[in-house]
């Protein structure tokens, strides 16, 4: 048995996290020294630094703030940290979760090479055409019990997910055939600067949704989606009211409650602690965005009728599993709490729903029966806009994909045009050749 | 063999009111110990503290009237603390308000003024005390000031100021010297519930207002939003609750409470304006919060429960001798223990077996 993670490391086993344990405020070098416990000189860690990263082409400046990286170099520096202490045994917790497709691809061949060298390799990941692609055996868990241990190159996509969510995967169906109407979410030219430190500053960011459609953000974390949603959202109140316009309301300046009641609706990424209050019961939390057009308050007395009724309904009609009638929201599994969430804003029937990460870790029958709602409420006629890192999610599910880089819109492009490569190349900030964004404008 | 705390997966409604009682149990056993140390009968100490107050009616009356601005202040505390604003100031806001009462009471002294005094005393105490819990929620906000140091030490402004007004301008001239103002005329007291009883008006008031709190964080959005705020900020935000209106609304109101609770014990049991109007409320009251959970029925038994303490520690001095100052201690240790035992109300004790690094629940 271990003792703690520095015996892990002296037996020659190296981690890296999904999600990045590094100082912002340091440099690279800096961060890799806290992570090491040897007694070389930091200059000569410095050196070895920069040698390790070359030779497994993974570029660092051991002199640069973390803060000034792009998330794909923040990995590097994880990646490289542990190659430092030359581990045996390297565990990678979706190390592809932050990275563009190209960055991906440069992992794999790294990896491919520490394979070669004679390390063995823990991947844990939930996108299976990786594991297929990189493996060489797969075990599969679910609920914490283990499934199957096979080899994944003999089973298909949909075997392994079989496995994974224990039964057939709902299909995602779009109804065919949606009308867009008029617009109903207008943004014209926004900017903001940052909220923190090491926030993004949103610039000179414009689009037009209109009723029907479903309009994809992808990108990299951390390029400024947080901001936007904020934006949208009202938690961070615009200077010009005209840049955020909800049903032809300009609403820049209104609040997150006013926003609500011109039919807005909204889904974070975060489901504990921002799009619920954890320990709060699910009545509760639909109150908590009920409160503002539900017909849950009367002259500032709550109707706990109607509270549990709209947690009857979303439980209803999204099959959320709970052990009770009223749990706290803290006690429900992630894609049961999300289906929740998802549930409580839909059924309030918004004209728009701005939707961040809808499906983050969230199981694969969820996910399922997330996206379906998310396509009939376009059908229905409401304007949906989704936020992913998930590329397959977008292309299952968007009319029209744009990208976010360093607080930037791409412009967006017909879900038929957005291949996977001309996607990563705008979310590793290249832009494509003018002709093809005029082709794709249009479309 | 390891003794670990465990998350519990939903907040536990039995132990949230068992954790009280346990945290009473251990201060007794505490107090047991310390007695013993201190030469004396344990079992007569404890039935000097808790029993005797309550075998004579003049003892209930008593337990009540120290009650009322326990309760009073708790209420608006805990408004406070629900909503992660942290008011420690309720003893000067208390002061602050029997001043501004008596300010009234002092210059109607003598003059054939009416009914109306005692309710504007009531309304100008509310209102002072309001503004002075004001100052320090003005400055959290403003610049960024800890609101726990600056209410805490507006406290000690507070008294002085009462002690240069009862010396100086305010000091009955046939009082002997004495620090204190004339006692307040008729039409300027609270009135006694019961003839040539103790009991008083005021205890009314503290029931309504326990109340009022209680439909208030039940049954209305802005109770709910107080709750929230406290409990997920972030989440709060995007309920569309703004926490500085709150830390605001419910400075002043806890601020509005200290103040009548003042007022209500000068033109009350005191009957006159001198230094000293306070045995520690404010900072007891705290403690009453806790023990009665944040709730509004919890503070109405916990301020009763303290109350019964400060007439017991009375009672314990007449009868064995034991140091008045017992009572802070006992006092003291019950917030500890009660805040220590809140921890169970998340977590479960559970032993571990198997000789293996067991992380802790994050909390």
């Amino acid at each position: 048995m271990l003792s703690g993670p520095s015996e892990a490391r002296s037996r020659g086993i190296g981690m890296v996290f999904q999600h990045f344990s590094l100082f912002d405020n340091l440099t690279v070098a800096e961060n890799v020294a806290l992570g090491l416990d040897g007694e070389e000189s930091f200059k000569d860690m410095s050196a070895r630094l920069e040698q390790v990263s070359k030779t497994y082409g993974l570029p660092l400046d051991p002199k640069r703030e973390v803060w000034q990286l792009s998330v794909g170099e923040r990995q590097r520096i994880e990646i490289v940290r542990a190659l430092m202490q030359d581990p045996k045994f390297l565990i990678l917790d979706e190390p592809t979760a932050v990275l563009t497709p190209q960055e991906a691809d440069q992992l794999f061949v790294v990896l491919e090479r520490l394979k070669a060298e004679g390390r063995a390799i823990l991947y844990i990941s939930h996108k299976l055409e990786e594991v297929k692609r990189l493996c060489d055996t797969a075990t599969i868990l679910r609920g914490g019990r283990k499934v199957e241990t096979c080899n994944p190159r003999r089973e298909t996509a949909a075997s392994l997910a079989r496995m994974m969510v224990g039964g057939e995967i709902q299909e995602v169906k779009a109804a065919g055939g949606r009308k867009t109407t008029v617009p109903r979410l207008v943004i014209n030219d926004l900017s903001l600067p940052p909220a923190e430190a090491h926030g993004m500053r949103l610039e000179h960011i414009s689009f037009e949704l209109r009723g029907g459609e479903i309009f994809g953000i992808a990108g990299v974390a951390g390029n400024g989606q947080d901001e936007l949603f904020a934006a949208l959202s009202g938690e961070r109140l615009s200077k010009d009211p005209g840049t955020v316009v909800i049903e032809g309301i300009a609403a820049g300046r209104l609040s997150i409650t006013q926003r609500r009641r011109l039919g807005a609706a909204f889904v974070p990424e975060e489901r504990l602690g921002h799009g619920t209050a954890p320990r709060m019961k699910l009545s509760e939390n639909a109150l908590l965005t009920g409160h503002a057009a539900s017909g849950m308050v009367r002259r500032g007395f709550i109707d706990t009728a109607a509270t549990l009724k709209a947690v009857d309904r979303a439980t209803e009609t999204f099959d959320v599993r709970k052990a009770k009638r009223d749990p706290e929201a803290a006690s429900l599994s992630g894609g049961n709490l999300q289906k929740f969430i998802v549930g409580r804003e839909i059924l309030r029937a918004p004209a728009v729903l701005v939707v961040s990460q809808p499906t983050w870790g969230v199981d694969a029958g969820a996910a399922a029966v997330i996206r379906q709602a998310l396509l009939d409420l376009a059908t229905a006629g409401a304007a949906v806009l989704v936020t992913s890192q998930d590329l397959d999610e977008l292309a299952e599910i968007a009319d029209r994909i744009a990208v976010m880089f360093h607080g930037r819109l791409s412009a967006p492009l017909a879900a038929s045009e957005a291949s996977r490569e001309k996607l990563g190349l705008l979310m590793g900030g290249s832009s494509l050749e003018p002709e093809e964004v005029v082709h794709a404008a249009g479309a | 063999m390891q003794l670990v705390l465990e998350r519990r997966a939903e907040r536990s409604g039995t132990i949230a009111l068992v954790s009280p009682l346990i945290a009473i149990g251990l201060t007794i056993l505490t107090m047991v110990i310390l007695f013993a140390m201190l030469g004396k009968n344990p079992l007569l100490a404890l039935h000097a503290y808790f029993i005797m107050p309550l075998t004579d009616g003049y003892s209930l009356q008593e337990i009540a009237v120290k009650a009322t601005p326990l309760v009073m202040i708790a209420i608006g505390l805990s408004l406070c603390y629900l909503a992660n604003a942290w008011n420690i100031g309720a003893e000067g806001q208390f002061v602050i308000g029997a001043v501004a009462g008596s300010w009234i009471a002092v210059k109607t002294q003598g003059t054939d003024a009416g009914a109306w005094v005692l309710p504007a005393m009531l309304i100008l105490a509310a209102a002072a005390g309001a503004l002075y819990a004001l100052i320090p929620a003005i400055c959290k906000l403003k610049f960024g000031a800890s609101e726990i140091l600056t209410s805490l030490m507006l406290v000690y402004v507070a008294d002085l100021f009462l002690d240069y007004l009862v010396r100086g301008p305010w000091r009955d001239p046939q009082g002997f010297n004495f620090p204190t103002t004339a006692e307040f005329d008729p039409v300027a007291t609270v009135p006694l519930l019961i003839e040539g009883g103790r009991l008083h008006f005021g205890s009314v008031i503290a029931l309504l207002v326990v109340v009022a709190a209680a439909i208030l964080l039940r049954h209305t959005i802005k109770g709910f939003e107080i709750r929230v705020v406290g409990a997920a900020p972030r989440a709060a935000r995007f309920g569309g609750f703004n926490a500085n209106q709150l830390i605001i609304l419910t400075f002043a109101v806890s601020g509005a409470l200290a103040g009548l609770a003042g007022i209500i014990e000068v033109a009350g049991p005191i009957g006159h304006l001198q230094p000293g109007i306070s045995p520690g409320y404010g900072f007891t009251a705290i403690i009453v919060a806790f023990l009665g959970r944040l709730n509004p029925l919890g503070i109405l038994i916990a301020g009763l429960f303290l109350a019964l303490s400060f007439i017991g520690g009375e009672q314990a001095q007449i009868a064995m001798k034991i140091p008045l100052d017992v009572t802070k201690v006992f006092q003291g240790i019950l917030l500890l223990y009660v805040l220590a035992c809140d921890s169970l109300v998340l977590y479960r004790f559970k032993l571990v077996f198997a000789n293996r690094q067991v992380t802790r629940g994050a909390g």
